[in-house]
């Protein structure tokens, strides 16, 4: 090797990161790499990855399997189907962790109901939370509470100091204010 | 935060579609998105439209040009309201719409406001924003505060500060390499996120100082990283330090092993598996080097975690490829691992262990994979397969059960990829081993019987026919072949003429019943099956006339065509219709180089099966063209061959040149590809001034300058060189590129009337033997050989000194010679003490020349070799054995 070869690629990169239901339909994406440079191709790879990991049991401990030069790692709950991909010559385990701050993290963000009805339902914190995972493809942080810490705390209404008010009160209020929006 | 349409009390039926965005649709929401505009903002109303903004371009809806820049525009109005939860979402959705520059300066003021802001949350996700949507011109404008950032107290403002610089680094590297200072500060990070995005940063500053990143990983290893992120890195690092460094270290302790192997005991899985990995892929690792890192794999192997099994038996089966003595140990913990319930790992760990398992556990080895190979998808089928036929080379003796065993699976249901792994692996075995022939051959005409695939019938017949005459009776092959004339479909029919006529053509006591046998095919209902019937019974002079057909058409029908097809078909595709017929002479018989995923099993390029998979000769076309296209060379006749460009300066350097080295019959001519680099500069009367002293047998002729050479579009100047005749010059040459430097004005983009002369030292270019060497392969080395007059064979013995293995031995000769390795011989098995290696090649002058090398290795490494060339003249055959002897 004459040259280092440039770019991140010593570095662990992560290339997507899907939240699929469980006809393998949408709840969120986020895609890092060009490797699927089209929606269509995007579709494909979903599509794929999820009838192989459909019949296998992901439900207890995270499990893996290799798309051509990818990896995936994957773990389902109810009717949500979590997915992290990497290169094939990443690091496992480092990927596994992407996989399990993102899964844990939703976990606390949907106070344990993880469904994909309550999951589209704050769909923005599950947005903000991926962003707060994964940037550009560099891993920004992997653990839990601190990825749900970071995404609880913005949907706090700004006037309230943060000390009174719980995530659930906060979301109970959001509620209480929509009904009656809607009954005016 | 529920959406409003979230209505409840649905009945039961519709909650199962339930969705809060039903029948949301993409018109409605821009008009939703004029709430934006109110003067009295709702911040949660704007959360809920931006979140179905987001939900729609995630579903992969896509807005027009328009409708985003209005999205934009409306977006840049929420900045007013200061509700926390609205304004993430707002930086969200910029992200999304990636705006053009001009629209980028709409928000810029807003983000650089909320970058000094005192709010944590504001000012790292202003600088994640910021950095992502600018693209550049902004950058020292805010270079001070992302420089602050990068050392902030608050992790998250640190990690979003250094992670953008990692990504601003592609693009302007000339800025973020200024904040060294900084990005070292945050190494020391007590935070573990900061300290694993402050190393990868640094690292990527520092990666074309192989120096400083030494002193880097040097400092690191000796224990300040806790990130265990963090530290999978610094293991990345220090074995490219060991990789880049390979050569210093031949004798005694390897750098940065102690490093490795206690990063073994880390408490982090990942970095304990980072490390393991790190370990099994230095380059000539020992044994007991590789142990502590087996021995941890070992462990995980019983992991209740899926993930860490696959890593483990994952990299236990690369290292068997090489040191599958190492692995053995793990045997017993692989072989629970064949009923894991995740496909991939038993997969992997059942082809370890045919890559471990030893001449006597093959029987049992293959009674288990019986079991597993119903219940697994055709893919991982396909990998089974080729670990079976690489255990069936290297235990030629167990061909029996491993033969069977193809044989069985393929009976069994299975799609077209993996049925043509199992042919191709018997075909591969039918070559290789000489007892298995007749059985493997019989194997495959079951299979035709009944093989709903076209493509592998028409396959085995044209295998059959080159095989199949040759056996000790080729007559039981006939039925089966005449079969398929009754009952296949055209192409198969037509196939299945061609192989009769080849045993007929080959086997003289077939012929007359062959021909009988033609002479009803004359009846076929299909014009091609008709035609080649005719075609070949007037061949074999079975219509009654005299059987002397003259000897090239013979050769033309039944012999393997030397021309690669791929090449055959440009140039048919370049023929333009004239009076001058197609010249086949005329076609390149170099072979390109081979794709990728051909090296990785070199054992899957068969002889009989089609022609050796080529990749296109565009290139060698395009050169011709260009060449021929300047007058000046344009008398050198016909071009010889054309090499890979040689890098002659470092990777980001002012100026990039490499080098295409030309070879003609009496000429060699450079070309040179110049690129610059610098947009201030503009280079006129480009030349290279090449030193030919130390290449004594080359006398320049011609010098072709680049008139002008600006920036970043690459031009071309050309050195020409006159060589004796006939013999394969070499020689050093030194270059320094000439040339008149003229300032560049950025603004306007002119440039100045005056330059001034300058130069630049490039490296030295090397003409070796392997240039006079095109690479052509033969179908059939066999063949080929025996075609050629023994007479003229020249054979010697070379003693090449103590070797790291066998395959580096074979290796080096092979890239001297600059031959094309046939029928898969340049791949050593690992543990073999001996290797025949088959090159072919067209030496300058269009003389084919064929060799024969033996290697054997002793116990100190010293490796022996004997070499037979044959070639069409016997002065290249002398050549050949200077060229070796002097290299």
């Amino acid at each position: 090797m004459a040259h280092f070869s440039s770019s991140h690629d010593l570095c662990p990169l992560v290339k997507n990161i899907l939240l699929l239901d469980s006809e393998g339909k949408r709840v969120a994406v986020k895609y890092y790499s060009d490797d699927w440079p089209t929606n269509s191709a995007k579709l494909a790879f979903e599509k794929s990855v999820f009838t192989k990991t459909l019949k296998t049991n992901a439900r207890t401990e995270a499990e893996i399997a290799m798309f051509e030069n990818n990896i995936v790692i994957y773990k389902f709950v109810q009717d949500l189907h979590f997915f992290v991909t990497g290169s094939d010559d990443d690091n496992e385990l480092i990927l596994a962790s992407v996989l399990q701050g993102f899964f844990d993290a939703v976990a606390l963000i949907l106070r344990n109901n993880v469904d994909k009805n309550e999951a589209l339902e704050n769909l923005d914190l599950i947005l903000l939370c991926i962003d707060e995972i994964v940037d550009g493809g560099m891993i920004l942080e992997t653990d839990a509470s601190t990825i749900a810490g970071k995404v609880a705390s913005h949907s706090i209404d700004a006037a309230a100091p943060l000390s009174e008010q719980t995530l659930t009160q906060a979301l109970a209020t959001a509620r209480e204010h929509i009904t009656r929006s809607l009954l005016t | 935060m529920a959406q409003p349409f979230a209505k409840k009390d649905d009945d039961r039926d519709e909650e199962a579609e339930y969705s809060p965005f039903l029948g949301i649709e993409k018109g409605a929401v821009l008009q939703e998105a004029r709430v934006f505009h109110d003067p009295q903002l709702d911040p949660r109303r704007c959360s809920q439209v931006i979140t179905k903004l987001l939900y729609l371009l995630n579903q992969g809806e896509t807005f027009t040009k328009v409708e985003a820049t209005e999205v934009f525009f409306a977006v840049t109005k929420l900045f007013q309201s200061r509700d926390i939860g609205l304004r993430r979402m707002v930086y969200l959705m910029i992200k999304e719409i990636s705006p053009s520059s001009d629209e980028v300066i709409m928000v810029t003021s807003s983000l650089m406001k909320d970058m000094t802001s005192r709010t944590d949350v504001y000012r790292a996700n202003a600088i994640r924003v910021l950095c992502q949507i600018t693209d550049g011109t902004l950058l020292g404008q805010i270079e001070r505060y992302l420089k602050q950032a990068i050392v902030d107290k608050n992790p998250v403002v640190a990690s979003a500060a250094l992670v953008s610089g990692i990504h601003i680094l592609q693009t302007n590297p000339e800025i973020v390499k200024r904040w060294s200072n900084e990005v070292q500060e945050a190494v020391q990070s007590r935070a573990a996120l900061v300290q694993f995005h402050a190393l990868a940063l640094l690292h990527q500053i520092r990666q074309n100082d192989r120096l400083a990143v030494s002193k880097l990983v040097t400092s690191l290893t000796r224990g300040t990283v806790r990130s265990p992120l963090a530290q999978c890195l610094l293991v990345r690092y220090a074995s490219q330090v060991i990789r880049e460094s390979a050569n210093n270290f031949q004798t005694g302790e390897r750098p940065f092993y102690d490093y490795l192997e206690s990063c073994l005991r880390h408490k982090s899985e990942m970095v304990i598996l980072e490390a393991a990995r790190a370990i099994t892929e230095l380059s000539g690792v020992t044994n007991r080097e590789l142990t502590p890192a087996i021995t941890v794999l070992q462990l995980f192997l019983s992991s209740s975690k899926p993930v860490l099994r696959f890593a483990a038996v994952r990299t236990l089966n690369k290292v068997a490829m090489t040191h599958p003595m190492a692995v053995t140990n793990c045997n017993i913990d692989m072989e629970s691992l064949i009923s894991d319930q995740n496909r991939s790992i038993a997969t992997l760990a059942i082809t370890t262990l045919l890559k471990t398992g030893n001449e006597s556990s093959i029987d049992r080895l293959m009674k288990q994979i019986t079991n597993f190979m119903s219940d697994i998808a055709d893919e991982f089928k396909i990998v089974v397969v080729e670990a079976i036929r690489s255990l069936c080379i290297k235990f030629p003796l167990k061909y029996r059960s491993l033969m069977n065993f193809l044989s069985n699976i393929l009976r069994e249901e299975g799609g077209f990829e993996y049925k043509k792994a199992i042919v191709d692996s018997i075909v591969i075995l039918i070559r290789d081993i000489q007892e298995a022939k007749e059985i493997g051959l019989l194997h495959l005409c079951e299979f035709i019987e009944d093989c709903e695939f076209t493509y592998l019938s028409t396959q085995i017949l044209h295998f059959l026919g080159i095989e199949g005459p040759k056996t000790a009776d080729p007559s039981k092959f006939i039925r089966y072949i005449y079969n398929r004339v009754h009952l296949e479909n055209a192409t198969v029919r037509a196939c299945a003429v061609t192989t009769l006529a080849k045993f007929g053509a080959m086997v003289d006591s077939l012929k007359p019943r062959i021909i009988v046998l033609l002479r009803r095919c004359l009846f076929d209902s299909d014009d091609e099956v008709r035609d080649r019937a005719t075609l070949y019974l007037n061949t074999l002079g079975g219509d009654g006339s005299v059987a002397e057909t003259d000897n090239d058409v013979k050769e033309f029908l039944f012999d393997s065509l030397d021309i690669p097809l791929v090449n055959l078909e440009t140039s048919l595709r370049n023929y333009e219709p004239s009076d001058q017929p197609f010249d086949i002479n005329s076609v390149p018989k170099e072979i390109k180089a081979q794709p990728l995923a051909e090296k990785k099993a070199p054992g899957k390029k068969p002889i009989g099966l089609g022609a050796p998979p080529t990749a296109p000769s565009a290139a060698v076309d395009a050169y011709d063209k260009l060449l021929s296209s300047i007058p000046e060379f344009a008398s050198y006749g016909k071009l010889f061959k054309s090499s890979a460009p040689v890098e002659l300066t470092e990777a980001e350097t002012e100026y990039a040149v490499n080098v295409v080295k030309h070879i003609f019959d009496h000429h060699v001519l450079f070309q040179y590809n110049c690129t610059n680099t610098i947009p201030e500069q503009l280079l006129e009367n480009v030349t290279v001034v090449v030193d030919a002293s130390e290449a004594e047998e080359f006398s320049e002729v011609a010098l072709k300058p680049l008139k002008s050479l600006p920036y970043d579009s690459p031009g071309q100047t050309f050195v020409a060189f006159e060589k004796t005749d006939g013999v394969p010059a070499v020689g050093k040459f030194s270059n320094v590129l000439k040339f008149i430097v003229k300032e560049v004005d950025p603004t306007t983009g002119e440039a100045e009337e005056d330059g001034v002369e300058d130069e630049y030292q490039l490296e030295d270019l090397e003409v070796v033997a392997a240039d006079y060497m095109q690479k052509v392969g033969v179908s059939n080395f066999r063949n080929a050989w025996e075609s050629m007059d023994p007479e003229g064979e020249r054979v010697d013995e070379y003693g090449l000194g103590s070797r790291e293995s066998l395959a580096e031995a074979v290796n080096a000769v092979v890239n001297l010679l600059g031959m094309q390795p046939c029928e898969g011989t340049e791949a050593v098995p690992s543990n073999s003490r001996s290797h025949t290696c088959l090159l072919s090649g067209v030496f300058i002058g269009n003389v084919k020349v064929l060799v024969r090398l033996s290697f054997g290795i002793s116990g100190q490494n010293e490796v022996a070799m004997k070499l037979a060339v044959r070639s069409e003249d016997e002065t290249v055959s002398t050549t050949i054995h200077e060229i070796v002897a002097s290299g």
